[in-house]
């Protein structure tokens, strides 16, 4: 079926084209209305083709050669499981966001360095998941990056997005870097670059552990592994809103994409030892993550460090999917890969929906530091539930989306006893502690975002003139919290739609859902295990509305307005109450000293000085002081160093010529 | 199918009758203990009867999820509490949540309650909010763990697969079940805000957590929240009572006299657990708020070290 590929390549390349209308538009008034347009539309169908394709029954691949790229290969796509699943993903957040962006890009401030670059952002990453070959998935990969960069940059002038930018460039650069090289090992010498002549050829085990540890630097850089996140939490945040939800939401996915595809797909067989790696370097990124997110002020920044958590919790489930394999347990395989995959879409819809929420709070106030806000809940209505949804669904509480992926995770970890490695039946349990950890520090961050933004008493005069926002963006987040309640309810609907997916990379899927009764999920065997999202959502419904019935019948219905109780002080200012920071203070002071090597000092007046007391918290980022600040200062030197050789005379250059070429020979020599 | 239904129906009235007297049962084995006379055993019900016929005080800022909250957390809790197996195994809707669902539904409760805490803007609120959330932080780990100790024995996260397994013969003294008891109990604890992590009797504001959170409500929403609380320490004397002393369970498909042998194990076994929590709760003091994370971390390590023995050998 050339048909669907067709239309999808048609799609991006009808965004392109929209992507240079952007520029012949500039400035004119109706531009961003045409724009989101086009690009809701186009991604709506993109959306329907690639969900054809993937609940299709026949589950036939289609692929398409262009006369384009290297030479003797031509620019090879293919549509298979795997990337439909992953177009769904990409062309879902990537309408939604156009929605979004209908009303949100009207308050932009400079249209014109956001509205070419967002069509071609959606383009890059729709044809890095239709890729089939290293040339063609490399170049859609590096436009990606690019065209999402220029959203970075798009308010430059704001103080850190230099730098953010700067950054993301420098990691983006050795991300393709470290592919480059892993495509080329793959590869070989003889240049078969096609994903088909990879995938024939039986790789050496040097060759498989090499490209493991690649791909992990190069898509784990795009996806946010710790200790490759650095620019994440820059980068994100800086875009605007609608863009930061496709980077987080979407990008991300994107990069766990292309490790699916080559270590599941491409590579072939994996070494057992691999996965250890991969799941200690994805417990490790989810607690980071979540800690980082607890300390941050920024609502922003903190919803970016939850990317990284999620990212986290994906690779540990990829990184058991690989044990399980290895060891030949499909089943087992199976359930933690459609684990990983609904996480992936269960962290796109809820993501996107936060970021979108923060959009809003940011157009509503002006504000992003959550210290300066507060009891949005009586200003913005609408934004208030839908945005409590997306706490509640990525707290990973039942009976949202996000419990039931993280559930399948653990069902998927209670499988791994029969594992016959020790080294795998020490990390497991490790792991599985930390994803626990993980999970119950997000609900906490997540209780304090709500609990700052929305809750209490506004903090500052911009959040007490806040306004709800416009129908175009409470619509689309109102689309991603049904979402996430669908998600929730019916998790037996996604897990075989996920089926064909886990089926093409690793031979099995799990057992058909839709037929088990009450359309329970029930992985294995239900002795084992069963979850009931549909059953728990009716039966908490069911007791809430008995219970106001009962009270509403027979107990007293008067209520009064009363001032909250301040121990007897008359009048309670907004700044007395607790804070975001005060909030994550009895977290901090357990994790903190480890994962941040967080100091506080305090200043305490003795009595009678009228000085104010000061209370002063340092943390530091750990990972940018012991990685990445000795490579600076490294490249620092060695460039003052070498800055030396800049400003010579004609006769030092020659001689130093000169010398070169006889040390050159000289090795030359003696290599012989 | 009906009768099975009717089972259900049963379980979700009986723990919704049982728990404020296990509450009371606690608070009059206490004050004995403490050469009190204390209140009756009935004091519970009598409480929730009052608040219920009192008006309503919210605070000036308070908004909907204010007054949304109670009834949720109840629901939830209630719907939890009810899905534990009580008196017989096999009920009609177990299956719909295993334990590790029945643990993060009481985590929506805990949410909800957390948020409540921090919507009328006051530093109580957010004390309590902020504090709860540190304990849940290490509490939740701890019992995910605890649940995969059982899983691995057991081969299932369904609690009645659960107990059914544990009632037999073949389980024995084990090491890791040891841990994982210990590691329950101290769980059990902490979730339930009792002494030495909480006091559930305090009012002085500073030393609080749960009350701390839960000082703005008055009246029906009270009554809710205490009946939550109730609830919640049924639930976990129930769970711990279902996994490491299930006799008496009335099996599926057995006679109404082994429905009534199951219930009246049932309350001798609340009534043993309410004794030892209260004389527990009499022997020690509280501790400081950030001596907790110790308390907790031994529990999550306990948890940690029995999944561990059991990844090496499934019969430690």
């Amino acid at each position: 079926m050339t048909g669907s590929i067709g239309l999808l390549l048609g799609c991006i390349a009808v965004l392109l084209a929209t992507a240079i209308l952007a520029i012949g538009l500039g400035r004119s008034g109706r531009a961003t209305q045409v724009i989101y347009g086009v690009t809701a539309a186009i991604s709506a169908v993109a959306l329907v083709a690639a969900l054809t394709q993937l609940l299709d029954a026949l589950h036939d691949n289609s692929t398409l050669t262009l006369p384009l790229g290297l030479p003797w290969i031509g620019a090879n796509f293919r549509l298979d499981m795997l990337s439909a699943f992953f177009l769904v993903v990409v062309n879902l957040g990537g309408g939604v966001a156009s929605l979004f962006g209908l009303g949100y890009g009207t308050h932009e401030t400079t249209p014109g360095r956001v509205l070419p670059f967002f069509p071609a952002f959606l383009a890059g990453m729709n044809l890095v998941v239709l890729a089939d070959d290293a040339f063609a998935f490399l170049f859609a990969w590096e436009f990606m990056s690019l065209s999402s960069w220029a959203l970075v940059m798009a308010h430059h002038r704001e103080p850190g997005n230099a730098r953010a930018g700067y950054i993301y460039l420098v990691m983006a650069s050795f991300g393709t870097l470290a592919l480059l090289l892993a495509f080329g090992l793959l590869a070989g010498p003889d240049g078969g670059y096609a994903f088909e002549m990879i995938r024939a050829v039986e790789h050496k085990s040097l060759v498989v552990a090499l490209v493991l540890g690649l791909m992990l630097l190069g898509a784990g850089s795009k996806a946010g592994l710790v200790p490759l996140h650095v620019w994440l939490p820059l980068a994100h945040p800086a875009a605007p809103s609608h863009v930061s939800a496709l980077m987080s939401g979407v990008m991300t996915k994107v990069a766990v994409y292309g490790f699916i595809r080559v270590i599941f797909d491409l590579v072939g067989e994996p070494n057992w030892w691999s996965s250890i790696i991969v799941m200690f370097i994805g417990g490790a990124t989810a607690v980071f993550g979540i800690l980082s997110a607890l300390m941050e002020r920024d609502i922003k920044r903190l919803l970016a460090y939850s990317t990284i958590e999620n990212i986290g919790v994906i690779f540990v489930s990829l990184g058991l999917a690989l044990a399980f394999e290895a060891n030949g347990m499909r089943l087992a395989a199976a359930l933690a890969l459609t684990a990983a995959l609904f996480h992936v879409l269960n962290h796109a819809f809820f993501k996107s929906l936060l970021f979108f929420g923060a959009g809003a709070v940011l157009t509503a106030t002006g504000e992003r530091d959550m210290e300066r806000l507060g009891g949005l809940i009586h200003r913005m209505p609408v934004t208030s539930v839908v945005f409590l949804v997306g706490c509640f669904a990525i707290s990973a509480l039942p009976p949202l989306n996000g419990f039931a992926s993280e559930w399948l995770v653990f069902q998927a970890i209670l499988q791994s006893p029969d594992l016959p490695q020790f080294g795998l039946k020490l990390m497991v349990p490790a792991v599985g502690g930390m994803l626990a950890l993980a999970a119950a520090l997000a609900a906490a961050c997540f209780i304090k975002v709500y609990g700052t933004v929305f809750l209490g008493r506004p903090r500052s005069a911009a959040a007490i003139e806040a306004r709800e926002v416009d129908h175009f963006s409470l619509a689309a987040m109102s689309i991603l919290a049904s979402l996430c309640l669908l998600a929730g309810m019916f998790p037996g609907l996604v897990v075989d739609a996920l089926s064909p997916v886990a089926n093409s990379l690793v031979g099995s899927g799990l057992p058909r859902q839709a037929e088990i009764a009450w359309l329970s999920l029930v992985p294995i065997a239900e002795s084992r295990s069963s979850y009931n999202g549909l059953l728990i959502f009716a039966f908490v419904a069911l007791s809430a509305w008995l219970a106001v019935f009962f009270i509403h019948s027979f107990a007293s219905r008067a209520v009064r307005r009363g001032p909250a109780w301040g121990c007897g002080l008359p009048s309670l200012s907004a700044d007395m109450q607790y804070s975001g920071d005060s909030f994550a203070q009895p977290i901090r002071r357990v994790f903190g000293q480890l994962a941040f090597r967080a100091h506080e000092e305090i200043d305490m007046p003795a009595p009678g000085d009228m000085r104010a007391a000061r209370l002063t918290v340092t943390m530091r980022d750990i990972v940018w002081d012991s990685i990445y600040a000795p490579i600076v200062r490294g490249v620092r030197f060695v460039a003052k160093r070498l800055n030396g050789l800049q400003f010579l005379t004609i006769r030092r250059y020659l001689s130093i010529v000169f010398a070169a070429l006889v040390t050159l020979l000289l090795v030359l020599a003696l290599w012989a | 199918m009906i009768l099975d239904i009717l089972v259900q129906g049963l379980q979700m009235a009986a723990v919704l009758l049982l728990a404020p007297l296990l509450t009371g049962l606690v608070r009059k084995l206490k004050a004995r203990l403490q050469r009190r006379q204390g209140a009756s055993v009935l004091q519970p019900y009598r409480d929730l009867v009052r608040l219920l016929r009192k008006e309503v005080v919210l605070a000036e800022n308070a908004s909907w999820l204010f007054r949304a909250a109670p009834y949720l957390i109840f629901a939830a809790t209630w719907v939890a509490a009810a899905l534990v197996p009580t008196f017989a195994t096999g009920l009609y809707f177990t299956w719909s949540a295993d334990l590790i669902a029945i643990t993060a539904l009481v985590g929506s409760a805990r949410f909800f309650l957390s948020l409540a805490g921090m919507d009328a803007g006051t530093s109580f609120g957010g004390i309590g909010a902020s504090r709860e959330a540190m304990i849940a932080s290490l509490a939740e780990p701890a019992m995910l763990l605890i649940v995969f100790s059982l899983a691995l024995i057991a081969g299932s996260t369904q609690l009645s697969t659960v107990a059914t397994v544990m009632a037999s013969p073949d389980v024995g003294l084990r090491v890791s079940l040891g841990m994982a008891l210990v590691a329950l109990i101290m769980v059990a604890i902490a979730e339930n805000a009792r002494v030495p992590i909480d006091n559930p009797a305090t009012h002085l504001e500073l030393t609080m957590v749960h009350e701390a959170m839960v000082l703005e409500y008055s009246g029906r929403h009270l009554a809710m929240i205490e009946f939550a609380a109730a609830l919640k320490l049924l639930l976990y004397v129930s769970l711990i009572a279902c996994v490491f002393v299930p006799w008496g369970l009335a099996q599926p498909g057995s006679g109404a006299l082994a429905h009534i042998l199951g219930f009246t194990a049932y309350l001798a076994k609340l009534l043993v657990g309410g004794a030892l929590l209260a004389v527990f709760e009499t022997a020690t003091a509280k501790m400081r708020v950030f001596r907790v994370p110790a308390f907790l971390g031994a529990a999550l390590m306990l948890g940690l070290l029995g999944t561990l023995l059991l990844f090496v050998s499934r019969s430690l």
